[in-house]
């Protein structure tokens, strides 16, 4: 799998930050710069949020691939509205989507609509067949992280395509009819917030093809939209959807356009997999229906979007404020062909298994205890790995020697050194004397500085 | 093979840190790969006995032994003791206290989820010195 989260080798100054934050442990730091492990990755941005040298960055398509099209038609996130400081019709948004190049726009709160409403209907037949709740799909992040992590909540995964999706198949028949032309020579873009959801459309997580034709960071479009937008003196009415469609842009919308009382919608991936840990122990036996965002605030917290996820989310609330409740329906025999879209089933990754083999897999956990016992404890994080814990699962899976800890660094320089001790080379966190507190303060910057 | 034994000490005093040694060991269990249902009902009747430790008996000390065909859990703490295990066993059946049920807990479903999610389950209690809680969960 080609992740849209990627490495700017350039900018990259191997400072561990990313690693710290990663909440999967899928960056290792080497040679001075990090390193993805691919199977790891759920592609959440954390490291892109964190990363003070910018060098962690979502891989999106050029806004020249429209060019490639003979028509064309822009998808915004929900999400792309709460960007907009004193915006009080989306219209300028779309109107200004079609002023850059867009043939067309269809929102992906149209398709939200119609999703929820197929949820809403089938809801108390999903929750009566399955034990435990029915878990939102809509964030791949938090998909992805079920995969690797929760892997008997997979089947509580609710079995639908994303929103964006529905909203492309729809937004391709619709520009066939308008423009006479064959599907293949309309292309269909995503303004995405996040880089899950790029990667989500190269990898559909449900649906057996592919049927986005290219994503575009949020950041990027709006760059471009904001002066055409000034110049939007009446705009035309282009937007299709209401309240529960917009909705979906921040936590809880989702779950809210339901209309059923037992849900609970969180955000934030470390929230996420408290909760998710819960769920797994058997608690929240109330809970009908889970929401999961791994970004805070839900999409609006995104780390393609442009605005504070707040602040976004205040906006999408004042804009929501004069719409209809909703624009969109699905017909029953639209229900059923949608329903039956979703024939994947995302399977168990299991990423953290030791070896094929049980006793094997034995025999390396127990060297890993092992390895943990002579470690420090400390987490620092000199050896490259985010943890003593993972730094001893590397070692013990020939990823890592145990050389690498900073503290076998020491007896090896204590050998060096004849027998005498190390302490001084060591930078101060790693030292087992004080010294002299005021003199040593100098010596530090000029040994380590 | 020999088994692999984990042991892990509950903290009495703290209900944050409660489900740790559970999240703990279903990371052992998925590096094992174990398959899902197995790491479900460990994690549950682990959970579980976490948890009555904390309010009960103010902590205690749970070791797990993962065999190539079972794994067998000890729960040991030295609380107040059950009277009526058969009681304590029933769904519903709780003596926890006001403060408890308002965290949340102590909705009596411990025991009997331990009893529910494992093959064996033997507890040995006596009032006044402690309670040892024996649970198997078979493998294949």
């Amino acid at each position: 799998m080609k992740h849209s989260v990627t490495l700017d080798k350039e900018k990259c100054k191997g400072c561990t930050t990313c690693m710290k934050h990663c909440p999967t442990e899928a960056i290792r730091v080497r040679r001075g710069r990090a390193h993805i492990i691919q199977d790891r990755c759920i592609d959440c941005g954390q490291c892109i949020r964190v990363c003070p040298h910018h060098a962690k960055k979502a891989i999106c398509d050029p806004f020249d691939r429209i060019e490639d099209y003979k028509f064309t038609v822009a998808m915004p996130a929900p999400s792309f509205y709460g960007q907009f400081s004193n915006l009080d019709d989306v219209n300028i948004v779309l109107q200004a989507l079609l002023d850059i190049g867009f043939d067309a726009v269809f929102e992906v709160s149209r398709a939200a609509e119609i999703i929820s409403d197929i949820t809403r209907k089938t809801y108390d037949e999903e929750t009566e067949k399955r034990t435990g709740p029915i878990i939102s799909s809509a964030c791949p992040a938090t998909v992805r992280l079920i995969c690797m992590r929760f892997p008997k909540l997979i089947p509580n995964l609710h079995k639908m395509i994303a929103p964006v999706e529905l909203a492309a198949m729809r937004a391709r028949e619709e520009a066939v009819k308008k423009s006479g032309l064959s599907p293949e020579e309309i292309g269909v873009f995503f303004i995405t917030p996040c880089p899950a959801k790029v990667t989500a459309d190269r990898y559909p997580l449900f649906l057996e093809e592919r049927v986005i034709d290219g994503t575009f960071s949020m950041a990027d479009i709006y760059k471009r939209v904001l002066g055409p937008m000034k110049k939007v003196k009446e705009p035309r009415q282009i937007s299709k959807s209401g309240i529960m469609g917009i909705g979906w842009a921040r936590v809880g919308g989702e779950s809210s356009a339901l209309l059923k009382e037992h849900h609970l919608a969180v955000d934030g991936i470390e929230n996420v997999i408290d909760i998710l840990e819960d769920v797994e122990n058997g608690l929240l036996p109330e809970v009908e229906f889970l929401e999961l965002n791994a970004c805070t605030q839900g999409c609006v917290g995104g780390c393609l979007t442009v605005e504070n996820p707040y602040t976004a989310k205040s906006r999408i609330r004042k804009l929501m404020k004069y719409l209809p409740v909703s624009k969109n329906k699905a017909e029953p025999e639209d229900a059923e062909a949608i329903l039956a879209l979703a024939k994947k089933v995302p399977e168990y990754v299991p990423v953290w298994q030791l070896s094929e083999d049980r006793e094997d897999a034995m025999r390396i956990f127990m060297e890993i205890a092992d390895l943990r016992r002579r470690l420090p404890g400390l987490d620092c994080g000199s050896c490259g790995a985010p943890s003593c814990r993972s730094f001893a699962e590397d070692v013990a899976t020939n990823f890592a020697s145990e050389e690498d800890c900073i503290f076998h660094m020491r007896e090896r320089m204590q050998y060096m050194a004849g027998g005498g001790d190390a302490d001084e080379y060591l930078p101060p966190p790693f030292r087992r004397t004080d010294g002299e507190e005021s003199d040593e303060k100098d010596n530090d910057h000029d040994d380590f500085g | 093979m020999d088994s692999l034994h984990l042991h892990f000490d509950i903290d009495g005093s703290d209900f944050t840190s409660a489900g740790e040694a559970a999240s703990e060991l279903k990371r052992v269990l998925r590096q094992l790969g174990f398959p899902p249902e197995i790491i479900r009902r460990c994690a549950i009747s682990m959970y579980e006995g976490e948890i009555n430790m904390v309010i009960h008996a103010n902590g205690g000390t749970v070791d797990v032994y993962i065999d190539s065909d079972e794994i067998i859990f000890e729960l040991i703490d030295s609380g107040p003791g059950i009277a009526d295990v058969e009681l304590a066993m029933q769904e519903g059946y709780s003596t926890a206290s006001q403060e408890v049920r308002d965290l949340g807990f102590g909705a009596g479903m411990g025991l009997p989820n331990m009893k529910r999610y494992t093959d064996q389950i033997i507890v040995d209690s006596i009032v006044g010195v402690g309670t040892a809680v024996f649970m198997s969960i078979k493998l294949e």
